[in-house]
C-alpha cells in the first residue's frame, strides 16, 4: 500500500459530504486533481499565459517552452521514441475519433473488416460503427470468456486478413480487466491490421511502454491520472502519422496558405489546429510529474493490493455479485457489483448520504450491460489517495443500503 | 441524521409502489406507445396508453429503474387514468414544478404523489422521477395535435 500521506496532496479529499468525511471512489470516472497540478494552471494563468509558437515576445516564449516540455514529459511517460508522435487533443473521445476519420477514413475501404470487442466504452464502438457505416466496412466484436477476459484464441478467431484496424481498451473501465495488448498487438499485426489502444483506464494506473506494446495508436486522457479535464493525448507511430491528413484545420496547424490550396506543419503540429490547450498541457505534464515520483509501479500494486482487500471485504456482504476477473492479478483498482435488487441508483444515494462517491449506470458500456445480462451496475474505483479505510467506509455503507431497503421491504 | 434524510427520499408510499407497481404491462388494444430512456443511467420506460375522446381510457408502464423512477410511473399511470387529456398535461406540468421545488397549485389532488416531494431534495434523482411523465407527455400530446 502507498503511504497514506498522498491524501494530503489532494485538498478537495478533505471535507464532509452530508455530515461524513468523503470518501471519493469515482476516479474511474475522473481522478482528483493535487495540490501540484492545481499550481501549475494557476501559475501559468498567473505568469506566463499568452499563445504559443508564434510570439516574439518573452511571455511567448514561456507558454511554448511549458507547453512543449509537456510534451515530452508524455513522450518519456509512455516512452514514445519521440515528441512528433505525441499529438495533445481533447482526450480520448477526440484522440479515436480523429484515428477513425483519418487513418480509417483512408484505410478502409467496402468489406474490409474493423475488430472490437464485447468491453469497448462507447468511444470506442461508435467512432468505428460510423466508420463502418460510411465505408461499407464490416465491425466485429471479440466475445469474452465467462469471466470477462479476453482469449488469445477468440481474437485470432475474429481477426483475418480483412481486418484493417484492431482497437481494444488496455484496462475496462467495468470490469477492471487489464487485456494482453502486446499479444493482441502482434495478432493484428501478422494480419497486416493496425492495433489501436483505448488507454482512458490504463494510463492513470500502470507503466505504458509503446514500444514494448508495439501498438500504432494509443489514446487517453489528463483528467483520468490527476491532470485536469480537457486535455489528453494522442500516441501515433511517425510512420503513420507523417501518411494521415489533419481532420481539423485553421491556424497553428498550417506551413503555407494559398488561395486555393494549403500545406501542412510537421508533426505534431498538422495534427493541433487552433489555439491548443496550452494550461491543459501544462497541467498533464504536473501530473505526469506527481505520478511518476510516486512510481507507476507503486501505483499499480498499490490498486491491485487495495483491489484485492475490496473484493474480499465486500463477499463477505451476502447478496452482493461482482462482476469481472475474480482473480485481483487480472484486474484494476475497481469493483463493479450490484446488491442483490436494489438499483445501483439506491445504492449509490444511500452511500452518498453517508459520505461515500461511487458511480451507478451503465458506465458507457451498453453492449457490456447486455453481455452482463444487467441494465446497470455500481462501481467503486480507487486511486493513489485510497485506502483500506475507505474500502470499510464503502462495506459499512452497503450494509446500510441493504438494511435499510431490506427493512422497507 | 443520514437515515432521516434517506427517509425523506424513499417514502413507504414510494416503496410500497415500487414493490408492487400498479398498472404494470402493456395495454394491447393501445393507441399510443412511447419508448423512452434515460441516457445517462439505464433506466427505460415503455408505456402503452389507450385514448379515446380525449380521455386517458387506461395506461400501463413496463420498464427497468430504481425505485423512484417506478415508482413514479406506477403513480403517474394510477393519476391520469380516466382524466381528460389536458388534465394529464395539466398534472404533469404541476409534478415539474413539484421537482424543481416550486410551490404547486394545491387544488389538484396529486394522491400518492406527495410522497415524491422528497426528490427535489436529491438533484441527482430529479430525472428518475420525472422519465414516465416525460413519457406521458410525449405520449398524450402527440395524440391530441
Amino acid at each position: 500500500m502507498l503511504n497514506k500521506e498522498i491524501r494530503k496532496h489532494f485538498p478537495i479529499l478533505d471535507q464532509e459530504i452530508n455530515g461524513h468525511p468523503l470518501v471519493y471512489l469515482d476516479s474511474a470516472a475522473t481522478s482528483q486533481k493535487p495540490q501540484q497540478v492545481i499550481d501549475a494552471l494557476s501559475n501559468y494563468y498567473s505568469l506566463d499565459n499568452s499563445n504559443v509558437h508564434r510570439g516574439v515576445h518573452t511571455l511567448g516564449n514561456r507558454a511554448t517552452e511549458g507547453y512543449e516540455n509537456a510534451r515530452d514529459k508524455v513522450r518519456a511517460f509512455i516512452n514514445a521514441k519521440s515528441t512528433e508522435e505525441v499529438i495533445f487533443m481533447r482526450g480520448t473521445t477526440t484522440a479515436l475519433n480523429m484515428v477513425a476519420q483519418s487513418y480509417g477514413r483512408a484505410n478502409v475501404g467496402e468489406g474490409d473488416e474493423i475488430v472490437i470487442t464485447y468491453m469497448e466504452h462507447h468511444s470506442n464502438i461508435i467512432p468505428w460503427q460510423q466508420l463502418a457505416k460510411e465505408k461499407g466496412a464490416v465491425l466485429k466484436y471479440v466475445n469474452l470468456e465467462e469471466d470477462g477476459t479476453l482469449s488469445l484464441e477468440k481474437v485470432r478467431e475474429v481477426i483475418t486478413e480483412r481486418t484493417k484496424i484492431v482497437s481494444i481498451m488496455y484496462v475496462s473501465n467495468v470490469l477492471g480487466t487489464m487485456n494482453p495488448i502486446k499479444e493482441i498487438t502482434e495478432i493484428a499485426h501478422s494480419h497486416g491490421a493496425v492495433m489501436v489502444v483505448d488507454g482512458a483506464q490504463a494510463a492513470p494506473h500502470l507503466k505504458i511502454d509503446v514500444q514494448l506494446l508495439d501498438c500504432d495508436f494509443l489514446a487517453f486522457s489528463g483528467h483520468k491520472m490527476c491532470g485536469p479535464t480537457g486535455i489528453g493525448v494522442l500516441y501515433g507511430k511517425k510512420e503513420l502519422l507523417n501518411n494521415m491528413e489533419p481532420v481539423e484545420f485553421g491556424g497553428e496547424m498550417i506551413d503555407f496558405v494559398g488561395l486555393y490550396d494549403s500545406t501542412w506543419k510537421e508533426l505534431p503540429w498538422k495534427f493541433e489546429g487552433g489555439t491548443p490547450i496550452i494550461a491543459g498541457a501544462i497541467g498533464l505534464g504536473a501530473a505526469i510529474d506527481f505520478l511518476e515520483e510516486i512510481g507507476m509501479d507503486n501505483i499499480e500494486r498499490h490498486e491491485h493490493e487495495l483491489a484485492g482487500y475490496a473484493m474480499k471485504r465486500m463477499s463477505e456482504i451476502e447478496g452482493l455479485s461482482i462482476y469481472g476477473p475474480l482473480d485481483p492479478g487480472k484486474r484494476a483498482g475497481m469493483v463493479t457489483f450490484n446488491l442483490n435488487d436494489v438499483h445501483p441508483h439506491d445504492v449509490a444515494t444511500v452511500l452518498d448520504m453517508h459520505g461515500i462517491a461511487v458511480r451507478a449506470g451503465h458506465h458507457c458500456a451498453q453492449p457490456l450491460m447486455k453481455w452482463l445480462e444487467v441494465s446497470s451496475t455500481a462501481r467503486a474505483s480507487f486511486y493513489i489517495y485510497n485506502t483500506e479505510e475507505d474500502v470499510d467506509r464503502l462495506v459499512d455503507g452497503l450494509r446500510i443500503a441493504k438494511e435499510y431497503f431490506n427493512d422497507v421491504y | 441524521m443520514s437515515i432521516k434524510n434517506l427517509d425523506q427520499l424513499y417514502r413507504s408510499v414510494i416503496m410500497d409502489h415500487y414493490k408492487n407497481p400498479r398498472n404494470k404491462g402493456i395495454i394491447d388494444e393501445s393507441n399510443v406507445t412511447i419508448d423512452m430512456n434515460n441516457p445517462t443511467c439505464g433506466d427505460v420506460i415503455h408505456l402503452t396508453l389507450q385514448v379515446d375522446d380525449g380521455i386517458v381510457k387506461n395506461a400501463k408502464f413496463d420498464g427497468e429503474g430504481c425505485s423512484i423512477s417506478m415508482a413514479s410511473a406506477s403513480m403517474m399511470t394510477q393519476l391520469v387514468i380516466g382524466k381528460k387529456v389536458d388534465e394529464a398535461l395539466q398534472a404533469a406540468h404541476t409534478f415539474s414544478d413539484m421537482m424543481l421545488g416550486k410551490e404547486v397549485d394545491d387544488t389538484m389532488d396529486l394522491g400518492d404523489l406527495e410522497a415524491l416531494t422528497g426528490v427535489s431534495k436529491f438533484p441527482a434523482r430529479i430525472k428518475c422521477a420525472t422519465l414516465a411523465w416525460k413519457a406521458m407527455e410525449k405520449g398524450v400530446g402527440s395524440d391530441s395535435e
